[in-house]
Protein backbone atom coordinates (compact mmCIF):
# COMPACT_ATOMS: atom_id res chain seq x y z
CA UNK A 1 0.00 0.00 0.00
CA UNK A 2 1.69 3.28 -0.82
CA UNK A 3 0.06 5.48 1.29
CA UNK A 4 1.50 8.36 3.44
CA UNK A 5 0.28 11.54 5.15
CA UNK A 6 -2.18 12.37 7.93
CA UNK A 7 -5.15 11.41 6.71
CA UNK A 8 -5.24 7.90 5.99
CA UNK A 9 -3.94 7.40 9.32
CA UNK A 10 -7.86 8.70 10.36
CA UNK A 11 -8.45 5.88 7.60
CA UNK A 12 -6.57 3.35 9.65
CA UNK A 13 -7.93 4.64 13.32
CA UNK A 14 -11.21 3.94 12.33
CA UNK A 15 -10.40 0.77 10.28
CA UNK A 16 -8.88 -0.60 13.50
CA UNK A 17 -12.04 0.32 15.40
CA UNK A 18 -14.07 -0.82 13.56
CA UNK A 19 -12.40 -4.26 11.86
CA UNK A 20 -10.56 -5.07 14.24
CA UNK A 21 -10.62 -3.00 17.64
CA UNK A 22 -13.92 -3.90 19.08
CA UNK A 23 -13.93 -7.41 18.06
CA UNK A 24 -9.92 -7.93 19.82
CA UNK A 25 -10.96 -6.46 22.95
CA UNK A 26 -14.57 -8.67 22.78
CA UNK A 27 -12.33 -11.79 22.31
CA UNK A 28 -9.84 -10.90 24.79
CA UNK A 29 -12.77 -10.74 27.55
CA UNK A 30 -14.33 -13.42 26.67
CA UNK A 31 -11.31 -16.12 26.88
CA UNK A 32 -9.02 -14.12 29.24
CA UNK A 33 -10.71 -12.90 32.64
CA UNK A 34 -10.35 -8.92 33.34
CA UNK A 35 -9.41 -6.58 30.65
CA UNK A 36 -7.45 -4.02 32.54
CA UNK A 37 -4.43 -6.24 33.29
CA UNK A 38 -2.31 -3.11 32.74
CA UNK A 39 -1.34 -0.81 34.80
CA UNK A 40 -1.78 2.82 34.42
CA UNK A 41 -5.28 3.32 33.41
CA UNK A 42 -6.15 6.32 35.69
CA UNK A 43 -2.84 8.26 35.31
CA UNK A 44 -3.14 7.98 31.25
CA UNK A 45 -6.90 8.73 31.10
CA UNK A 46 -6.26 11.70 33.78
CA UNK A 47 -3.55 13.34 31.52
CA UNK A 48 -5.76 12.79 28.27
CA UNK A 49 -8.87 14.27 30.22
CA UNK A 50 -7.20 16.88 31.67
CA UNK A 51 -4.99 18.23 28.53
CA UNK A 52 -7.78 17.57 26.20
CA UNK A 53 -10.11 19.79 28.68
CA UNK A 54 -7.55 22.75 29.37
CA UNK A 55 -6.14 22.67 26.03
CA UNK A 56 -9.27 22.67 23.50
CA UNK A 57 -12.48 21.77 25.48
CA UNK A 58 -12.66 24.62 27.63
CA UNK A 59 -11.11 27.50 25.36
CA UNK A 60 -13.63 26.14 22.66
CA UNK A 61 -16.36 25.89 24.87
CA UNK A 62 -15.97 30.22 25.78
CA UNK A 63 -16.80 31.21 22.02
CA UNK A 64 -20.72 29.51 22.60
CA UNK A 65 -20.37 31.16 25.94
CA UNK A 66 -19.39 34.27 24.49
CA UNK A 67 -21.89 33.82 21.97
CA UNK A 68 -25.05 33.05 24.03
CA UNK A 69 -24.19 36.30 26.29
CA UNK A 70 -25.60 37.97 22.82
CA UNK A 71 -28.98 36.95 22.75
CA UNK A 72 -30.89 36.12 19.66
CA UNK A 73 -31.42 39.29 18.40
CA UNK A 74 -28.23 40.59 18.67
CA UNK A 75 -26.80 37.63 17.25
CA UNK A 76 -29.21 37.51 14.18
CA UNK A 77 -28.17 41.35 13.25
CA UNK A 78 -24.27 39.73 13.80
CA UNK A 79 -25.10 37.03 11.32
CA UNK A 80 -27.79 38.28 9.34
CA UNK A 81 -25.43 41.38 8.56
CA UNK A 82 -24.79 41.50 4.46
CA UNK A 83 -21.03 41.74 5.25
CA UNK A 84 -21.03 38.38 7.56
CA UNK A 85 -23.71 36.30 5.03
CA UNK A 86 -21.42 37.36 2.07
CA UNK A 87 -18.56 36.21 4.04
CA UNK A 88 -19.84 33.05 4.90
CA UNK A 89 -21.57 32.41 1.64
CA UNK A 90 -18.19 32.77 0.06
CA UNK A 91 -16.29 30.76 2.43
CA UNK A 92 -18.79 28.06 2.12
CA UNK A 93 -19.12 28.15 -1.80
CA UNK A 94 -15.24 28.37 -2.41
CA UNK A 95 -14.38 25.47 -0.25
CA UNK A 96 -17.39 23.50 -2.53
CA UNK A 97 -15.64 24.34 -5.55
CA UNK A 98 -12.26 23.63 -3.89
CA UNK A 99 -13.35 19.81 -2.79
CA UNK A 100 -14.98 19.28 -6.13
CA UNK A 101 -12.12 20.21 -8.16
CA UNK A 102 -9.85 17.91 -5.53
CA UNK A 103 -12.41 14.76 -5.94
CA UNK A 104 -11.48 14.84 -9.50
CA UNK A 105 -8.20 15.15 -9.40
CA UNK A 106 -7.32 13.38 -6.53
CA UNK A 107 -9.19 11.03 -8.33
CA UNK A 108 -7.04 11.00 -11.01
CA UNK A 109 -3.39 11.08 -9.11
CA UNK A 110 -4.39 8.21 -6.57
CA UNK A 111 -5.60 6.49 -10.01
CA UNK A 112 -2.20 7.14 -12.13
CA UNK A 113 -0.25 6.26 -8.50
CA UNK A 114 -2.15 2.69 -8.17
CA UNK A 115 -2.37 1.24 -11.30
CA UNK A 116 0.77 2.30 -13.25
CA UNK A 117 4.43 2.12 -13.34
CA UNK A 118 6.51 4.98 -14.72
CA UNK A 119 9.50 7.36 -14.17
CA UNK A 120 8.69 9.84 -11.36
CA UNK A 121 5.90 8.11 -9.97
CA UNK A 122 7.75 7.87 -5.91
CA UNK A 123 8.62 11.51 -6.58
CA UNK A 124 4.84 12.34 -7.19
CA UNK A 125 3.64 10.27 -4.33
CA UNK A 126 6.08 11.87 -1.95
CA UNK A 127 4.80 15.86 -3.43
CA UNK A 128 1.73 14.97 -2.61
CA UNK A 129 1.78 15.49 1.01
CA UNK A 130 3.34 18.93 -0.08
CA UNK A 131 0.25 20.94 1.24
CA UNK A 132 0.72 19.59 4.08
CA UNK A 133 3.44 20.24 5.24
CA UNK A 134 4.21 23.60 3.48
CA UNK A 135 3.00 26.63 5.75
CA UNK A 136 -0.13 28.02 4.52
CA UNK A 137 1.46 31.72 4.34
CA UNK A 138 4.33 30.04 1.88
CA UNK A 139 1.59 28.75 -0.66
CA UNK A 140 -0.59 31.71 -0.13
CA UNK A 141 2.26 34.24 -0.82
CA UNK A 142 3.86 31.59 -3.75
CA UNK A 143 0.16 30.90 -5.44
CA UNK A 144 0.02 34.45 -5.72
CA UNK A 145 3.09 35.59 -6.98
CA UNK A 146 2.78 33.31 -9.53
CA UNK A 147 -1.15 34.23 -10.46
CA UNK A 148 -0.74 37.66 -9.86
CA UNK A 149 -0.61 40.29 -13.47
CA UNK A 150 3.02 39.64 -13.55
CA UNK A 151 3.56 36.11 -12.10
CA UNK A 152 4.58 33.30 -14.28
CA UNK A 153 0.89 31.85 -14.89
CA UNK A 154 -0.81 35.40 -14.18
CA UNK A 155 1.11 37.53 -17.20
CA UNK A 156 -0.36 34.35 -19.65
CA UNK A 157 -3.68 34.40 -18.02
CA UNK A 158 -3.47 38.35 -18.82
CA UNK A 159 -3.14 38.00 -22.21
CA UNK A 160 -6.19 36.19 -22.35
CA UNK A 161 -7.82 38.50 -20.05
CA UNK A 162 -8.29 36.19 -17.39
CA UNK A 163 -8.01 37.30 -13.90
CA UNK A 164 -7.32 34.60 -11.10
CA UNK A 165 -5.60 36.40 -8.36
CA UNK A 166 -6.93 38.51 -6.00
CA UNK A 167 -10.85 37.32 -7.24
CA UNK A 168 -12.93 34.95 -5.47
CA UNK A 169 -11.21 32.39 -8.26
CA UNK A 170 -8.00 32.88 -6.49
CA UNK A 171 -9.59 31.64 -3.24
CA UNK A 172 -10.98 28.09 -5.14
CA UNK A 173 -6.66 27.91 -6.34
CA UNK A 174 -5.72 28.38 -2.97
CA UNK A 175 -8.50 25.82 -1.33
CA UNK A 176 -7.57 23.40 -4.49
CA UNK A 177 -3.67 23.67 -3.50
CA UNK A 178 -3.97 22.88 1.03
CA UNK A 179 -7.41 20.18 0.48
CA UNK A 180 -5.34 17.78 -2.68
CA UNK A 181 -3.60 15.84 -0.38
CA UNK A 182 -7.05 14.60 1.67
CA UNK A 183 -8.45 13.28 -1.48
CA UNK A 184 -5.44 11.12 -2.59
CA UNK A 185 -4.39 9.74 0.66
CA UNK A 186 -7.93 8.47 1.48
CA UNK A 187 -8.41 7.04 -1.72
CA UNK A 188 -5.17 5.43 -2.51
CA UNK A 189 -5.24 2.85 -0.13
CA UNK A 190 -8.31 1.71 -1.24
CA UNK A 191 -7.85 1.90 -4.64
CA UNK A 192 -4.29 -0.05 -4.25
CA UNK A 193 -6.48 -2.86 -1.83
CA UNK A 194 -8.69 -3.19 -5.21
CA UNK A 195 -7.29 -6.23 -7.07
CA UNK A 196 -7.34 -5.16 -10.85
CA UNK A 197 -8.57 -8.40 -11.55
CA UNK A 198 -12.06 -7.15 -10.79
CA UNK A 199 -12.31 -5.03 -13.33
CA UNK A 200 -10.46 -7.72 -15.73
CA UNK A 201 -12.90 -9.86 -14.77
CA UNK A 202 -16.24 -7.77 -15.34
CA UNK A 203 -14.56 -7.00 -18.51
CA UNK A 204 -14.33 -10.93 -19.35
CA UNK A 205 -17.73 -10.74 -18.67
CA UNK A 206 -18.35 -8.65 -21.36
CA UNK A 207 -18.36 -5.17 -19.35
CA UNK A 208 -16.91 -2.52 -21.63
CA UNK A 209 -13.73 -0.60 -19.98
CA UNK A 210 -16.27 2.34 -19.27
CA UNK A 211 -18.47 0.10 -17.44
CA UNK A 212 -15.65 -2.12 -15.59
CA UNK A 213 -15.34 1.58 -14.13
CA UNK A 214 -18.45 2.72 -13.68
CA UNK A 215 -19.98 -0.06 -12.07
CA UNK A 216 -17.44 -2.05 -10.48
CA UNK A 217 -14.28 0.31 -9.80
CA UNK A 218 -16.20 3.66 -9.10
CA UNK A 219 -18.71 2.25 -6.47
CA UNK A 220 -16.08 0.41 -4.65
CA UNK A 221 -14.23 3.64 -4.05
CA UNK A 222 -17.50 5.79 -3.71
CA UNK A 223 -17.20 5.69 0.28
CA UNK A 224 -13.66 6.97 0.30
CA UNK A 225 -14.11 9.49 -2.00
CA UNK A 226 -16.67 11.43 -0.38
CA UNK A 227 -15.13 11.05 2.79
CA UNK A 228 -11.81 12.60 0.46
CA UNK A 229 -14.30 15.55 -0.44
CA UNK A 230 -15.71 16.19 3.09
CA UNK A 231 -12.28 16.81 4.45
CA UNK A 232 -11.23 18.81 1.92
CA UNK A 233 -14.02 20.54 2.80
CA UNK A 234 -13.72 21.15 6.02
CA UNK A 235 -10.05 22.19 5.40
CA UNK A 236 -11.10 24.77 3.64
CA UNK A 237 -13.90 26.12 4.92
CA UNK A 238 -11.54 26.99 8.19
CA UNK A 239 -8.01 27.67 5.76
CA UNK A 240 -7.20 31.18 6.35
CA UNK A 241 -3.57 31.53 5.63
CA UNK A 242 -2.98 30.55 2.11
CA UNK A 243 -6.17 32.72 1.22
CA UNK A 244 -5.74 36.23 2.66
CA UNK A 245 -2.47 36.78 0.32
CA UNK A 246 -4.70 35.81 -2.94
CA UNK A 247 -8.26 36.82 -2.18
CA UNK A 248 -7.47 40.70 -2.22
CA UNK A 249 -9.94 40.58 0.61
CA UNK A 250 -12.59 42.89 -0.77
CA UNK A 251 -15.78 43.24 1.54
CA UNK A 252 -18.26 41.75 -0.08
CA UNK A 253 -16.99 40.35 -2.84
CA UNK A 254 -13.51 38.34 -1.39
CA UNK A 255 -13.54 38.97 2.21
CA UNK A 256 -13.42 34.97 3.79
CA UNK A 257 -15.72 34.12 7.00
CA UNK A 258 -12.12 33.90 9.14
CA UNK A 259 -10.61 37.04 7.83
CA UNK A 260 -13.51 38.75 9.16
CA UNK A 261 -13.43 37.01 12.35
CA UNK A 262 -9.82 38.45 12.51
CA UNK A 263 -11.28 41.78 11.27
CA UNK A 264 -13.54 41.85 14.29
CA UNK A 265 -11.05 40.88 16.85
CA UNK A 266 -8.57 43.43 15.87
CA UNK A 267 -11.74 46.15 16.88
CA UNK A 268 -12.50 44.44 19.93
CA UNK A 269 -15.49 43.11 18.96
CA UNK A 270 -15.28 39.69 20.67
CA UNK A 271 -18.96 39.00 20.97
CA UNK A 272 -19.27 39.77 17.13
CA UNK A 273 -16.44 37.83 16.29
CA UNK A 274 -17.18 34.51 18.56
CA UNK A 275 -20.89 34.57 16.86
CA UNK A 276 -19.42 34.03 13.16
CA UNK A 277 -16.93 31.51 15.01
CA UNK A 278 -20.05 29.48 16.38
CA UNK A 279 -21.79 29.28 12.88
CA UNK A 280 -18.26 27.92 11.38
CA UNK A 281 -17.87 25.23 14.30
CA UNK A 282 -20.97 23.96 13.87
CA UNK A 283 -20.61 23.44 10.32
CA UNK A 284 -17.37 21.96 11.22
CA UNK A 285 -18.50 19.48 14.07
CA UNK A 286 -21.41 18.76 11.67
CA UNK A 287 -18.96 17.79 8.83
CA UNK A 288 -16.95 16.15 11.45
CA UNK A 289 -19.49 13.58 12.50
CA UNK A 290 -20.70 12.83 8.51
CA UNK A 291 -16.72 11.98 8.35
CA UNK A 292 -16.91 9.90 11.23
CA UNK A 293 -19.91 8.31 9.38
CA UNK A 294 -18.19 7.95 6.04
CA UNK A 295 -14.89 6.47 7.43
CA UNK A 296 -16.91 3.55 9.69
CA UNK A 297 -18.78 2.91 5.98
CA UNK A 298 -15.57 2.97 4.21
CA UNK A 299 -13.54 0.19 6.83
CA UNK A 300 -17.44 -1.67 5.87
CA UNK A 301 -16.93 -1.36 2.22
CA UNK A 302 -13.49 -2.32 1.98
CA UNK A 303 -13.90 -5.37 4.43
CA UNK A 304 -16.86 -6.47 2.25
CA UNK A 305 -14.72 -6.12 -1.40
CA UNK A 306 -11.61 -8.18 0.06
CA UNK B 1 7.28 14.00 -19.90
CA UNK B 2 8.42 11.97 -22.72
CA UNK B 3 10.50 10.10 -20.46
CA UNK B 4 7.26 8.88 -19.23
CA UNK B 5 6.21 8.12 -22.36
CA UNK B 6 8.89 5.66 -23.16
CA UNK B 7 9.08 3.89 -20.15
CA UNK B 8 5.59 2.83 -20.67
CA UNK B 9 6.55 -0.71 -21.59
CA UNK B 10 7.97 -1.57 -18.48
CA UNK B 11 4.05 -1.14 -17.96
CA UNK B 12 1.79 -1.31 -14.53
CA UNK B 13 -1.00 -3.59 -14.88
CA UNK B 14 -2.10 -4.50 -18.39
CA UNK B 15 -5.59 -4.38 -19.62
CA UNK B 16 -6.76 -7.79 -21.24
CA UNK B 17 -8.33 -6.04 -24.12
CA UNK B 18 -7.25 -3.94 -26.82
CA UNK B 19 -3.97 -3.16 -25.65
CA UNK B 20 -3.35 -0.10 -27.75
CA UNK B 21 -6.51 1.94 -26.48
CA UNK B 22 -5.19 0.95 -22.82
CA UNK B 23 -1.63 2.29 -23.58
CA UNK B 24 -2.84 5.50 -25.02
CA UNK B 25 -5.59 6.13 -22.13
CA UNK B 26 -2.31 5.35 -19.72
CA UNK B 27 -0.16 8.09 -21.35
CA UNK B 28 -3.17 10.30 -21.36
CA UNK B 29 -3.72 9.56 -17.65
CA UNK B 30 -0.41 10.14 -16.68
CA UNK B 31 0.64 13.49 -18.88
CA UNK B 32 -2.84 14.54 -17.13
CA UNK B 33 -1.29 13.97 -13.62
CA UNK B 34 1.82 14.85 -14.25
CA UNK B 35 0.88 18.64 -15.85
CA UNK B 36 -1.40 18.73 -12.65
CA UNK B 37 1.18 18.38 -10.10
CA UNK B 38 3.51 20.09 -12.28
CA UNK B 39 1.24 23.39 -12.60
CA UNK B 40 0.02 23.04 -8.56
CA UNK B 41 2.70 21.77 -6.70
CA UNK B 42 5.99 21.97 -8.21
CA UNK B 43 5.45 25.43 -9.81
CA UNK B 44 4.80 27.65 -6.60
CA UNK B 45 8.31 25.52 -5.07
CA UNK B 46 9.94 26.86 -7.65
CA UNK B 47 8.80 29.89 -8.01
CA UNK B 48 9.22 30.43 -4.33
CA UNK B 49 13.02 29.08 -4.77
CA UNK B 50 13.44 31.55 -8.22
CA UNK B 51 12.14 34.57 -6.30
CA UNK B 52 14.32 34.12 -3.50
CA UNK B 53 17.52 33.81 -5.34
CA UNK B 54 16.22 36.72 -7.88
CA UNK B 55 18.87 39.26 -6.46
CA UNK B 56 21.16 36.67 -6.29
CA UNK B 57 23.19 34.64 -3.21
CA UNK B 58 24.77 37.50 -1.49
CA UNK B 59 21.22 39.50 -0.91
CA UNK B 60 19.44 36.06 -0.56
CA UNK B 61 22.15 35.67 2.59
CA UNK B 62 21.48 39.27 3.66
CA UNK B 63 18.19 38.91 4.30
CA UNK B 64 18.21 35.36 6.19
CA UNK B 65 21.29 37.11 8.51
CA UNK B 66 18.59 39.82 9.12
CA UNK B 67 18.34 40.32 13.01
CA UNK B 68 14.58 40.29 12.70
CA UNK B 69 14.50 36.86 10.61
CA UNK B 70 16.97 35.56 13.14
CA UNK B 71 14.76 36.73 16.37
CA UNK B 72 11.87 34.88 14.54
CA UNK B 73 13.44 31.57 13.45
CA UNK B 74 14.75 31.62 17.61
CA UNK B 75 10.82 32.07 18.48
CA UNK B 76 9.77 28.88 15.98
CA UNK B 77 11.98 26.92 17.42
CA UNK B 78 10.95 28.03 21.57
CA UNK B 79 7.55 27.35 20.04
CA UNK B 80 8.10 24.03 18.52
CA UNK B 81 10.52 23.35 21.62
CA UNK B 82 7.62 23.69 24.08
CA UNK B 83 4.43 22.61 21.91
CA UNK B 84 5.75 19.35 20.38
CA UNK B 85 6.88 17.53 24.06
CA UNK B 86 3.61 18.83 25.60
CA UNK B 87 1.59 16.86 22.82
CA UNK B 88 4.38 13.66 22.78
CA UNK B 89 3.35 13.41 26.36
CA UNK B 90 -0.30 14.04 25.89
CA UNK B 91 -0.32 11.56 22.80
CA UNK B 92 1.62 8.70 24.95
CA UNK B 93 -0.85 8.74 27.70
CA UNK B 94 -4.26 9.26 24.88
CA UNK B 95 -2.60 6.44 22.95
CA UNK B 96 -2.40 4.19 26.01
CA UNK B 97 -5.81 4.47 27.59
CA UNK B 98 -7.15 4.41 23.85
CA UNK B 99 -5.84 1.22 23.01
CA UNK B 100 -4.82 -0.73 26.06
CA UNK B 101 -8.20 -0.66 28.30
CA UNK B 102 -11.75 -0.90 27.61
CA UNK B 103 -14.02 1.52 28.84
CA UNK B 104 -17.27 3.99 27.04
CA UNK B 105 -17.20 6.35 24.92
CA UNK B 106 -13.81 5.58 23.49
CA UNK B 107 -15.13 6.29 20.06
CA UNK B 108 -16.50 9.71 21.25
CA UNK B 109 -12.60 10.55 22.86
CA UNK B 110 -10.90 9.75 19.44
CA UNK B 111 -13.11 12.43 17.87
CA UNK B 112 -12.29 14.60 20.31
CA UNK B 113 -8.58 14.24 20.18
CA UNK B 114 -9.35 14.96 16.26
CA UNK B 115 -11.45 17.62 16.73
CA UNK B 116 -8.57 20.60 16.27
CA UNK B 117 -8.29 19.79 13.08
CA UNK B 118 -11.32 20.30 11.73
CA UNK B 119 -11.44 23.78 13.45
CA UNK B 120 -10.45 26.62 11.56
CA UNK B 121 -6.84 27.72 12.82
CA UNK B 122 -8.39 31.43 13.75
CA UNK B 123 -10.82 30.16 15.29
CA UNK B 124 -8.06 28.67 17.86
CA UNK B 125 -6.32 31.88 17.70
CA UNK B 126 -9.51 33.72 18.85
CA UNK B 127 -10.59 30.97 22.16
CA UNK B 128 -7.18 32.27 23.32
CA UNK B 129 -7.95 35.72 22.88
CA UNK B 130 -11.54 34.67 24.76
CA UNK B 131 -10.05 33.16 27.44
CA UNK B 132 -6.72 35.55 28.06
CA UNK B 133 -7.54 38.32 26.54
CA UNK B 134 -7.84 41.59 28.01
CA UNK B 135 -11.26 41.50 27.75
CA UNK B 136 -11.32 37.65 28.19
CA UNK B 137 -12.16 35.37 30.93
CA UNK B 138 -9.14 35.18 32.54
CA UNK B 139 -8.42 38.84 31.52
CA UNK B 140 -8.69 40.58 34.67
CA UNK B 141 -7.25 38.34 37.05
CA UNK B 142 -3.59 37.93 34.79
CA UNK B 143 -3.54 41.66 34.72
CA UNK B 144 -3.56 41.78 38.20
CA UNK B 145 -0.74 39.18 38.27
CA UNK B 146 0.85 41.55 35.70
CA UNK B 147 1.10 37.91 33.26
CA UNK B 148 0.91 38.67 29.58
CA UNK B 149 -0.56 35.92 27.24
CA UNK B 150 -2.11 37.52 24.37
CA UNK B 151 0.15 39.66 22.09
CA UNK B 152 3.45 37.93 23.92
CA UNK B 153 5.08 34.52 23.93
CA UNK B 154 2.57 32.41 25.63
CA UNK B 155 0.00 32.91 23.54
CA UNK B 156 1.55 31.72 21.02
CA UNK B 157 2.98 28.62 21.91
CA UNK B 158 -0.40 27.73 23.15
CA UNK B 159 -2.16 28.59 20.03
CA UNK B 160 0.34 26.16 18.45
CA UNK B 161 -0.12 23.51 21.02
CA UNK B 162 -4.10 24.08 20.45
CA UNK B 163 -3.91 22.90 16.67
CA UNK B 164 -1.25 20.36 16.87
CA UNK B 165 -2.89 18.47 20.13
CA UNK B 166 -3.98 15.48 17.69
CA UNK B 167 -0.67 14.49 15.52
CA UNK B 168 1.08 12.32 17.84
CA UNK B 169 -1.72 10.62 19.02
CA UNK B 170 -3.14 9.73 15.74
CA UNK B 171 0.03 8.40 14.89
CA UNK B 172 0.74 6.26 17.64
CA UNK B 173 -3.41 4.40 18.26
CA UNK B 174 -3.38 2.42 14.99
CA UNK B 175 0.55 1.65 15.78
CA UNK B 176 -0.30 0.58 19.40
CA UNK B 177 -3.77 -0.97 18.33
CA UNK B 178 -1.54 -3.35 16.36
CA UNK B 179 1.10 -3.66 18.70
CA UNK B 180 -1.00 -5.31 20.84
CA UNK B 181 -0.35 -6.16 24.89
CA UNK B 182 1.29 -9.49 24.88
CA UNK B 183 4.54 -8.00 25.33
CA UNK B 184 3.57 -6.01 27.65
CA UNK B 185 1.51 -8.31 29.73
CA UNK B 186 4.72 -10.72 29.78
CA UNK B 187 7.25 -7.70 31.20
CA UNK B 188 5.09 -7.60 33.83
CA UNK B 189 5.18 -10.76 34.63
CA UNK B 190 8.47 -11.13 34.19
CA UNK B 191 9.09 -8.03 37.40
CA UNK B 192 9.31 -4.79 35.34
CA UNK B 193 7.18 -1.71 36.80
CA UNK B 194 5.00 0.59 35.08
CA UNK B 195 7.21 3.11 34.20
CA UNK B 196 10.02 0.03 33.56
CA UNK B 197 7.60 -1.71 30.55
CA UNK B 198 6.64 1.41 29.02
CA UNK B 199 10.58 2.40 28.51
CA UNK B 200 11.74 -0.45 27.60
CA UNK B 201 8.73 -2.54 25.88
CA UNK B 202 6.14 -0.20 24.70
CA UNK B 203 7.94 2.54 23.29
CA UNK B 204 10.25 0.94 21.73
CA UNK B 205 7.95 -1.18 19.84
CA UNK B 206 6.18 2.00 18.73
CA UNK B 207 9.31 4.19 17.69
CA UNK B 208 8.78 4.38 14.10
CA UNK B 209 5.07 6.09 14.90
CA UNK B 210 6.17 8.15 17.63
CA UNK B 211 8.82 9.82 15.11
CA UNK B 212 6.85 10.48 12.63
CA UNK B 213 4.12 11.91 14.79
CA UNK B 214 7.00 13.86 16.06
CA UNK B 215 8.07 14.88 12.21
CA UNK B 216 4.17 16.05 11.67
CA UNK B 217 3.76 17.56 14.81
CA UNK B 218 7.16 19.74 14.54
CA UNK B 219 6.14 20.74 10.47
CA UNK B 220 3.04 21.51 11.73
CA UNK B 221 3.93 23.81 14.35
CA UNK B 222 6.77 25.28 12.79
CA UNK B 223 4.40 26.73 9.83
CA UNK B 224 1.85 27.51 11.82
CA UNK B 225 0.11 31.01 10.54
CA UNK B 226 -3.38 31.30 11.12
CA UNK B 227 -3.82 30.58 14.84
CA UNK B 228 -0.42 32.27 15.80
CA UNK B 229 -1.49 35.11 13.53
CA UNK B 230 -4.56 36.43 15.97
CA UNK B 231 -2.65 36.14 18.81
CA UNK B 232 0.89 37.54 18.53
CA UNK B 233 0.42 40.78 17.95
CA UNK B 234 2.98 40.74 15.50
CA UNK B 235 5.45 43.02 17.07
CA UNK B 236 8.81 42.95 15.21
CA UNK B 237 11.27 40.73 16.63
CA UNK B 238 9.87 39.83 19.87
CA UNK B 239 6.53 37.89 19.00
CA UNK B 240 6.99 37.37 14.91
CA UNK B 241 7.06 33.37 13.90
CA UNK B 242 8.72 32.85 10.80
CA UNK B 243 5.41 32.27 8.86
CA UNK B 244 4.47 35.80 10.66
CA UNK B 245 7.73 37.44 9.61
CA UNK B 246 7.30 36.20 5.89
CA UNK B 247 3.88 37.97 5.72
CA UNK B 248 5.41 40.83 7.54
CA UNK B 249 7.59 41.38 4.68
CA UNK B 250 5.34 40.22 1.99
CA UNK B 251 3.08 42.95 3.01
CA UNK B 252 6.04 45.93 3.27
CA UNK B 253 6.79 44.37 -0.29
CA UNK B 254 10.17 43.32 0.47
CA UNK B 255 9.40 40.53 -2.03
CA UNK B 256 13.05 39.25 -2.30
CA UNK B 257 13.63 39.31 2.08
CA UNK B 258 9.95 37.32 1.80
CA UNK B 259 10.63 34.91 -0.26
CA UNK B 260 13.84 34.10 1.35
CA UNK B 261 12.83 33.37 4.71
CA UNK B 262 9.64 31.65 2.90
CA UNK B 263 12.88 29.23 1.29
CA UNK B 264 13.78 28.00 4.78
CA UNK B 265 9.91 26.90 5.46
CA UNK B 266 9.85 25.51 1.70
CA UNK B 267 13.11 23.64 2.70
CA UNK B 268 11.86 22.29 5.66
CA UNK B 269 8.75 21.32 4.20
CA UNK B 270 10.74 19.38 0.90
CA UNK B 271 12.68 17.43 4.15
CA UNK B 272 9.29 16.33 5.85
CA UNK B 273 8.60 15.13 2.84
CA UNK B 274 11.34 13.20 2.15
CA UNK B 275 11.31 11.76 5.33
CA UNK B 276 7.91 10.92 5.27
CA UNK B 277 8.21 8.58 2.04
CA UNK B 278 11.10 7.53 3.61
CA UNK B 279 9.15 6.12 6.66
CA UNK B 280 6.25 5.10 4.36
CA UNK B 281 8.52 2.61 2.21
CA UNK B 282 9.96 1.03 5.35
CA UNK B 283 6.36 0.69 6.59
CA UNK B 284 5.46 -0.94 3.84
CA UNK B 285 8.17 -3.05 3.99
CA UNK B 286 7.33 -4.36 7.57
CA UNK B 287 4.39 -5.30 7.40
CA UNK B 288 2.81 -7.74 4.49
CA UNK B 289 -0.24 -6.00 3.63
Amino acid sequence: MSHSGILDRNLTIAQAFDAEGGIYFRQRRSTRAPARTLPGFGLAMGVTLVYLSLIVLIPLSATFVMTAQLGVRELLSVIGSPRVLSSLRLTFSAALAAALIDALFGLLLAWVLTRYAFPGRRVMNALIDLPFALPTAVAGIALTGLLAGNGWIGAWLATHDLKVAFTPLGIVVALTFVGLPFVVRTVQPVLSSLAPEFEEAAQTLGASRLQAFTRVVFPALLPALLTGFALSLARGIGEYGSVIFIAGNIPMVSEIAPLLIVTKLEQYDYPGAAAIASVMLVASFALLLAINALQAWTARHRRDTQ
Amino acid sequence: MSSAVHASVAGGVAWPASPSRAEWERRLLIAAAMAFVGAFLVLPLAFVLASALRNGFAAYVTALADPDALAALRLTLVVVAVAVPCNCVFGIAAAWAITRFDFRGKNALVTLIDLPLSVSPVIAGLVCVLVFGQRGWLGPSLEALDVQVIFAVPGIVLATTFVTVPFVARELIPVMQAQGRDQEEAALLLGASGWQMLRRVTLPGVRHGLVYGVILCTARAMGEFGAVSVVSGHIRGVTDTLPLHVEMLYNEYQFTAAFAVASLLVLAALLVVVVQSLFDRRRRAASPA
